[in-house]
């Protein structure tokens, strides 16, 4: 089995959880989604370190982030496929 | 894996079994403190559960205080108890309700006798309990005599990928078993309120659910001065790379495993419908959270954590576990359970329930948790507004 790099909860999830110490920029990275145990690649294009988030797809402000298959919030910069996904660009939507 | 049916444990005059033999020197109020250190500082074998309140509290708040401090003594980790407070009423308010359990306990109070004689007099009867505790014997008692508490905290993204799972596993494995389960954390909760909610196994529990939830909400819009932003996440969440409360609150829910909760219960409260899953209206601070469970009477408690947090109770084991391989590295001194080969997908979740079963009963079998060698004893009475 080939290194798991991102992991993947639900298969409707946006978002993916970096599960190895660091990628590093324009990685091509194993994702696993546990979900339904399909797996995919995805090139990154920031480095993200364990257990952050990274863009499966685009994202444009105002889209909602997708995890564990619920809303977690929205994005409120838009957000390229494979960057890193976290406060500087996705806020809560309770306040 | 094969379940085993059950551990060792300390049978206890009321039927409960406890995971520890503890004699507590319990002070009513702060300004008894002092004394409650000095006895147990005299006689080996107890330990003095300070804390900071008890004086001119009312209302819910002071129920609540004395809910804990009643609760804390009939813990069946909790042998025999002696209570100190300033004045005689509210100390023996507090010995007459532990009684009931049957074990041995006794009030003292220091106003018109002074700390030095109080001690004198205190260290004599802590000897003879302690003495006393000292010869029972752990004997064999059903699992269903574990009632397991369980709070995350300094929660990453590990968290909600592995290491809750691995406690909704457990949870799922030891339920049909007839063991007592409590979650709580309402503040941590939002954002997957109305996902919780359905979980509520009758109307009448989801009912409670929505409202203890919404009477937090409301709290929490009154008091606030912004909102939760800047505590929840808190900056070691946000350096785990959890964004939102709502994503730490999915995470969150995956302690609970596929369960339903029976009942919601006040903080502190004991369950009165029998084995399955709790929810506890709590804070979502650790200490806070855990010392309600142990007065709600839950005997043995698992602690997910993300970066990695430090917290023990004086009367409840806690047991660590974590799915961050640099968590599980560099603070491999607090943590009993490491799952972090879910991440590397060396372990399935499947594996790491079994995995943290065996360290239950380990523990719950007598084997210290990494807090308890370390000293860690935080007893946190939760106040809930100002006193008079």
């Amino acid at each position: 089995m080939t290194t798991t790099d991102i992991i993947i909860h639900d298969e409707k999830d946006n978002v993916g959880v970096v599960v190895i110490e660091k990628i590093t920029p324009n990685q091509e990275c194993n994702c696993w989604i546990m979900e339904n145990d399909k797996s995919s690649t995805i090139m990154s294009k920031n480095e993200i370190p364990l257990g952050h988030k990274i863009a499966m797809i685009d994202l444009n402000e105002g889209d909602t982030i997708l995890k564990y298959g619920h809303d977690i919030g929205k994005v409120v910069k838009s957000i390229k496929k494979g960057e890193h996904v976290h406060v500087h660009n996705v806020k809560t939507k309770k306040w | 894996m094969e379940i085993p049916k059950s551990f060792l444990g300390y049978k206890r005059e009321n039927k409960r079994a406890g995971t520890r033999n503890h004699v507590i020197i319990l002070p009513v109020d702060d300004i008894s403190n002092a004394c409650a250190e000095a006895v147990a500082n005299n006689i080996k074998g107890t330990i003095a559960l300070p804390h900071s309140y008890g004086r001119l509290q009312f209302g819910a708040d002071l129920e609540l205080h004395f809910r804990t401090m009643i609760g804390t003594g009939k813990n069946p980790n909790v042998a025999a108890v002696i209570v100190i407070g300033i004045e005689p009423k509210w100390t023996k308010r507090i010995v007459d309700a532990i009684a009931k359990t049957g074990k041995p306990v006794e009030g003292f109070s220091i106003e018109g006798v002074g700390d030095i004689d109080t001690i004198a007099k205190v260290s004599k009867k802590a000897q003879e309990f302690s003495m006393w505790a000292s010869e029972k014997q752990r004997e064999e008692c059903p699992l269903s005599d574990l009632w397991i508490s369980v709070k995350c905290g300094e929660s990453d993204t590990t968290s909600g990928l592995a290491s809750n799972p691995t406690v909704g596993n457990l949870m799922d494995k030891l339920e049909p078993l007839g063991v007592h389960l409590c979650f709580g954390e309402t503040s941590e909760l939002t954002g997957a309120e109305q996902v919780c909610e359905k979980r509520g196994k009758t109307p009448a529990a989801q009912e409670k659910f929505k409202k203890t939830w919404n009477a937090y909400n409301d709290f929490i819009l009154k008091e606030a001065t912004d909102d939760l932003s800047e505590s929840q996440p808190t900056a070691g969440n946000i350096a785990g790379g959890l964004t939102t409360i709502e994503e730490k609150a999915f995470g969150n829910f995956q302690k609970i495993g596929s369960r339903q909760f029976i009942d919601v219960l006040e903080p502190a409260e004991e369950p009165q419908k029998g084995a399955g899953l709790y929810f506890m209206d709590t804070s979502s601070a650790a200490a806070e959270c855990v010392t309600l469970q142990a007065a709600g009477g839950f005997n043995i408690h698992l602690f997910p954590t993300g970066q990695g947090n430090i917290i023990g109770n004086p009367i409840e084991p806690v047991i660590k576990l974590t799915a961050n391989p640099l968590t599980a590295k560099n603070m491999s001194e607090h943590v009993d359970v490491d799952v972090s080969k879910i991440l590397s997908r060396e372990m399935n979740l499947d594996q790491a329930g079994d995995e943290l079963i065996k360290s239950t009963i380990r523990v719950a079998n007598g084997r210290l948790t990494c807090a308890e060698a370390l000293g860690h004893k935080e007893f946190v009475m939760t106040k809930l507004y100002r006193s008079a």
